[in-house]
């Protein structure tokens, strides 16, 4: 029985094969399972840029990129399986877009010299590129977000929330605990509240939270949340009538389809952000005419416009504009892992870029260098309309507290280093 | 043809009560094991080592734990993925504690704390049976997950609540961390799985074995025979603890590296173990390897077939994947109750009267 299926397996794998001569770029993605809402949206931005790419301008510098989908539904052994299927085939850089996997992943890379980028998620620590060389989380990352959310209630408070309580509603893993810290520090100096929350996988049970919540009566109630879970959290919080300006999510939880199930009561919910949101962008009018009506487009092709889609967007378009760089760093179109991640450290986001790829204020402007792996952590907020069934900025990207910030990550990523035995780089 | 007893005679009551007694089989089993341990090591790259081999043979020996307990002793665990979760704690805190020691006792070790911890939840077996017994290994399980997803001891205070696994070596030879090489992790949990697999078989033809057996049967008649219900009950949960915990040991530290004890050890990982267990075949140690092969290999050649070769879209792959995995267990559970290993013996016994069935 063993030998027969190994063989099989090995007949197959074989006749699979590698494809030469493209820049490929594997999408660990998730359409199904409790978190395929927001891995349908993100994995399908993430593959139309790439068919965009290709169709319009033949490639990056002349070479197709080569994007190979592999299902990981969220689930870390089966990210491990997608890591180590692809990464024969050239795989230039691994994009996630989960922090369990990435959890995973960051020691691997690191030993096979594949870069990785985590936008917006994974290991916040890896900021510091001293001690993670192959791991990249620009433009932002959870702990600029935690001290966004905080930023903006001191911003509708005049300043102060000293004595406010406020209650982190958090997926319980890696994800969820990882703003922990940085609001802890945040409440010392700030001196308000904090009251931990944890909702356990997936998270469509959540009673016990919110009744907690009820009880309580905190201020303010900042979510980490993922998948089924945001929708619940946003549903239970309309039922206990908790006031919806005062509930802020991090960016993960705020897509159209966490706030939609709960109808008008949920206008006035507020998420984090670091992309720009809906389709007045030139690179849409692109995506139309070359991706979407000739029949090309990922997925259904339904998701356009969609807040996770434009993540997927902007962090692939952050991928080829690495690798562009990557090719005039090295002077070559076919360029490899290692010289990939020479270009993700050397890459520079200007608005004038932006501009010229019809994304012009999609980011916000940043530069990677050999200890700063991190960007410059802008983040602004927006507020959900239900009549109109959009997302509206209610503040442009704002630094964030990078004093305390910078502290833990230095904190943190010396931790790592010791346990790991590495020694800073970039001297 | 194949299974000829004919002209294998057996002079001595050693070579009559053989695991293998027929010669073909026996001859099967060297060739597996030089194949095995002489040539894979050789040919291993890291896919079929993380992708394919590391979890059927960590799988396999949880699977052979179960079946101690499920299919030997019928006592009905829901717990696998809490225990497994005690053995990864374990060599995780004893891996961090004492850096110098060989991974092979830290495994060892990680078994043995699984198995007391293992024998605690296995007292209620002795009042209570059947469902209720499920019950309060389900009650193992979600109060397992619950201890190390709350007291910082148990992950060293890492902000994420996360296990990673730190490099570690044995006889100077890399065994956990990105590091090692994919022979390496191989062969060392080819070793275990192999050593596991044999101290099993031979338990369970044993003395021990055959009272857990007595106890699955019928406990109260194994009572009036003289079989003493409170050790072969604990036995048999100590020892299904410990290949129980040195699986999930070698889950975390060889095959993983970083774990989150809600997401890798949950609930789905105790059905998972006990789909390979009925799907393999209960009470046998070769069900056990048979199913824990069929569950890892089916998603990874259902993948291969799908999207590389079909070129159909990954969500269509996995949703299909959900359909035939269940409408196999389904089918197996109505045409052949005792799982693979009953058809694998039916098997035999036709290649044995083959080409002459009358």
């Amino acid at each position: 029985m063993k030998k027969t299926l190994t063989t099989l397996a090995l007949g197959a794998a074989m006749a699979a094969g590698p494809a030469m001569a493209d820049l490929v770029f594997p999408d660990l993605s998730y359409r199904t399972g409790p978190y395929a809402a927001g891995g349908i949206p993100f994995s399908d931005g993430y593959n139309d840029y790439f068919t965009l790419l290709n169709e319009r301008d033949g490639g990056i510098g002349g070479v197709k990129a080569k994007v190979i989908e592999c299902e990981t539904g969220y689930n870390t052994e089966k990210g491990v399986e997608c890591y180590e299927a692809t990464k024969g085939e050239g795989a230039l850089v691994y994009q996630p877009l989960s922090t369990g996997i990435t959890y995973q992943l960051i020691p691997k890379v690191t030993a096979d010299g594949i870069p990785l980028h985590t936008m917006g998620y994974g290991r916040t620590s890896a900021a510091n590129g001293e001690v993670f060389s192959h791991v990249f989380n620009y433009p932002a990352n959870y702990w600029n977000g935690a001290s966004g959310a905080v930023n903006h209630l001191l911003e509708i408070n005049g300043g102060d929330i000293n004595g406010k309580k406020i209650a982190l509603v958090f997926h319980n893993s890696a994800y969820g605990k990882e703003p922990i810290r940085t609001l802890e520090e945040l409440s010392k100096k700030h001196g308000f509240e904090l009251t931990l929350l944890p909702v356990d996988h997936p998270g469509q049970e959540q009673k016990s939270q919110w009744l907690q919540i009820r009880r309580e009566k905190p201020d303010y109630v900042v979510m980490w949340g993922w998948g089924v879970m945001n929708q619940v959290a946003i549903q239970e919080a309309a039922n206990i009538r908790f006031p919806m300006e005062n509930f802020i999510g991090v960016w993960w939880s705020g897509a159209e389809f966490d706030v939609e199930p709960a109808g008008d009561k949920a206008t006035g919910y507020k998420a984090l952000t670091f992309t720009g949101l809906g389709m007045d962008y030139p690179v849409y009018d692109d995506l139309k005419k070359f991706v979407v009506d000739s029949g090309k487009a990922s997925g259904a092709g339904d998701q356009l416009g969609s807040v996770q889609y434009n993540r997927g967007l902007y962090a692939a378009m952050l991928a080829a504009e690495a690798a562009k760089t990557a090719q005039e760093l090295h002077g070559t179109a076919d360029i490899t892992a290692a010289m990939m991640r020479d270009g993700m450290e050397a890459l520079e986001m200007t608005n004038a870029k932006m501009e010229a790829l019809g994304m012009a204020g999609f980011g916000p402007e940043f530069t990677v260098s050999c200890d700063n792996h991190g960007g410059p952590g802008l983040v602004g907020v927006v507020q959900w309309d239900a009549s109109s069934k959009t997302w509206n900025a209610i503040s442009d990207f704002m630094p964030t507290d990078g004093e305390v910030i910078g502290q833990l990550i230095e904190e943190d990523s010396a931790a790592y280093a010791a346990e790991n035995g590495i020694e800073p780089r970039c001297n | 043809m194949f299974y000829r007893e004919a002209g294998d005679f057996k002079v001595s009551y050693a070579d009559d009560s053989q695991t293998f007694p027929i010669k073909f089989d026996r001859y099967r089993y060297y060739a597996v094991l030089a194949v095995a341990f002489g040539l894979i090591p050789f040919l291993i790259n890291d896919y079929w080592a993380n992708a394919i081999l590391l979890p059927f043979l960590i799988y396999s020996i949880a699977a052979i734990g179960l079946n101690i307990l499920v299919g030997y002793c019928g006592q009905v665990s829901l717990g696998t993925g809490g225990f497994m979760a005690v053995g990864a704690y374990a060599c995780y805190k004893l891996m961090t504690a004492f850096p110098e020691v060989s991974m092979f006792l830290h495994v060892i070790l990680a078994g043995g704390i699984t198995a007391f911890v293992c024998v605690l939840f296995g007292l209620p077996s002795l009042r209570i049976k059947g469902f209720y017994l499920a019950v309060a290994t389900l009650a193992a399980q979600f109060f397992l997950v619950w201890l190390f997803n709350r007291v910082p001891w148990f992950y060293n205070y890492s902000a994420s609540g996360q296990i990673n696994a730190p490099e570690r070596d044995t006889f100077g030879i890399i065994i956990t961390g990105p590091n090692a090489p994919a022979w390496a992790t191989y062969l060392f949990c080819l070793i275990f799985l192999t050593v596991c697999a044999l101290i099993a078989r031979n338990l369970t033809r044993g003395t021990v074995g055959r009272t857990w057996m007595a106890i699955r049967d019928m406990d109260i008649a194994a009572e009036i025979i003289g079989v003493n219900p409170l050790k072969a009950k604990l036995t048999a949960f100590a020892v299904s603890g410990f290949f129980i915990g040195i699986s999930g040991a070698l889950f975390f530290a060889v095959y993983l590296g970083a774990v989150e004890v809600g997401e890798a050890f949950g609930i789905q990982k105790s059905f998972l173990v006990l789909f390979m267990v009925i799907l393999g075949g209960l009470g046998s140690i070769f069900g056990s390897f048979a199913g824990a092969a069929f569950l890892v290999l089916l998603p990874v050649v259902l993948k291969v077939v799908g999207v590389d070769l079909l070129n159909w879209p990954t969500d269509i792959v996995a949703h299909f994947q959900l359909v035939i995995v269940g409408a196999l267990i389904i089918v197996f559970l109505i045409a052949e109750p005792h799982g693979m290993a009953q058809l694998w013996r039916v098997a035999k016994e036709k290649l044995r009267l083959w080409p002459f069935p009358h």
